[in-house]
C-alpha cells in the first residue's frame, strides 16, 4: 500500500516533468537535490531499521552496503550544492516521500524473521526500481547543472547495481 | 668486490623477471565500470584495480578465485596464477561485470 503511494508521489512527478516541458514547471535544480537527497535519507533509515531487526546474513549485509554507499554519495550531493551555492529546496515531492517512508517503517517495524526479511528487500527491489525510473526520465532530463547531472547519472548506475543485488537477495529469500 | 656485488645483483634482477616479462595490467574502476571490461593477461602477471569512483567496489571471481574490495580511491591486486578465463562481478553491484583471459608463455 505504502509502495503504491510512493510510486504515485513519483508519477506525479513523471507528470509534473513532462507537463513541464510546456509551462516551464519541470523541478528546478534546488527541488531535483532535495528528492535525490531525501531518497538516499529514505534508503539509509530503511537499512538501519534492517541492520537492527533482521539475522539474515545476506540481508544485514545487503543493508550495510546500502548505508555506506547513499551515505557516500549524499556526501558528494552535500559537497556539490554546497560548492554551486544551491541550497536544496524541500518541495511536494519530498514531502510526500519523507511521509510514505515513514510509513513504510511503522509497517516493517510490526514484523519479524522471515516476514520482515521478505518485507524489507522487496521493498527495496520496488524502492529502487521506483526511484531509478524517477532518476531517468524525469531528475537526469530536468537537471540544468552539468555536475548535478553528472552525479544523478553516475548514482542512477550505483542504484541500478542495488536494485540487481536487491534482486539477488529476494530470490534467495525464496 | 663490488663489482661482484653488483654483477650478482643484476644477474638476480634478469632471473626474478627471467620468467619474462611480468606485468602489471590496471584496470581503472569509473562510473561504475571496470575499464577495459576486457583483458587479456599472461600467467605470472599481477592485476591492479584503482577505483576512481565515490563509492567501495568489490572485483569479486566467480569461480572463487579471487574477491577484492576497492575503497573510494583505494586500488587492490592479485596476481595470476594459472591459465584460463576469469569471470568477475562486484558483489556490491551486479550490473559492473569484467573477464580476465589468462594465457600462458
Amino acid at each position: 500500500m505504502t509502495l503504491v503511494k510512493i510510486a504515485a508521489a513519483f508519477a506525479a512527478l513523471l507528470l509534473a516533468g513532462g507537463v513541464a516541458q510546456a509551462q516551464g514547471a519541470k523541478p528546478n535544480d534546488a527541488q531535483i537535490a532535495h528528492i535525490a537527497y531525501t531518497a538516499g535519507k529514505i534508503d539509509i533509515e530503511a537499512a538501519q531499521q534492517a541492520v537492527q531487526k533482521s539475522k539474515n546474513k545476506d540481508v544485514v549485509e545487503f543493508a550495510n552496503d546500502m548505508i555506506r554507499d547513499h551515505t557516500a554519495i549524499n556526501d558528494k550531493a552535500l559537497a556539490l550544492v554546497k560548492k554551486l551555492n544551491v541550497t536544496p529546496q524541500d518541495n511536494d515531492t519530498s514531502k510526500a516521500l519523507a511521509k510514505q517512508a515513514a510509513e513504510k517503517r511503522a509497517e516493517l517495524a510490526k514484523l519479524n524473521g522471515p516476514a520482515f526479511d521478505k518485507a524489507y528487500i522487496d521493498n527495496e527491489v520496488a524502492y529502487h526500481k521506483t526511484v531509478n525510473n524517477a532518476l531517468q526520465n524525469t531528475l537526469i532530463p530536468s537537471a540544468t547543472n552539468p555536475g548535478l547531472r553528472d552525479l544523478l547519472t553516475t548514482g542512477l548506475k550505483i542504484f541500478q547495481g542495488h536494485q540487481q543485488h536487491a534482486e539477488h537477495v529476494a530470490a534467495s529469500l525464496r | 668486490m663490488r663489482a661482484t656485488a653488483l654483477a650478482l645483483g643484476t644477474a638476480a634482477l634478469v632471473l626474478a623477471s627471467g620468467a619474462g616479462h611480468a606485468e602489471v595490467i590496471r584496470i581503472k574502476i569509473a562510473n561504475v565500470a571496470y575499464q577495459p571490461a576486457q583483458v587479456t593477461a599472461h600467467v605470472g602477471d599481477t592485476i591492479e584495480w584503482v577505483n576512481a569512483d565515490v563509492v567501495a567496489h568489490t572485483a569479486t571471481a566467480r569461480n572463487g578465485a579471487f574477491d577484492l574490495v576497492m575503497a573510494p580511491n583505494g586500488k587492490n591486486s592479485i596476481v595470476l596464477k594459472t591459465a584460463g578465463a576469469i569471470d568477475y562481478y562486484c558483489k556490491y553491484h551486479p550490473n559492473m561485470t569484467g573477464q580476465i583471459s589468462v594465457v600462458r608463455d
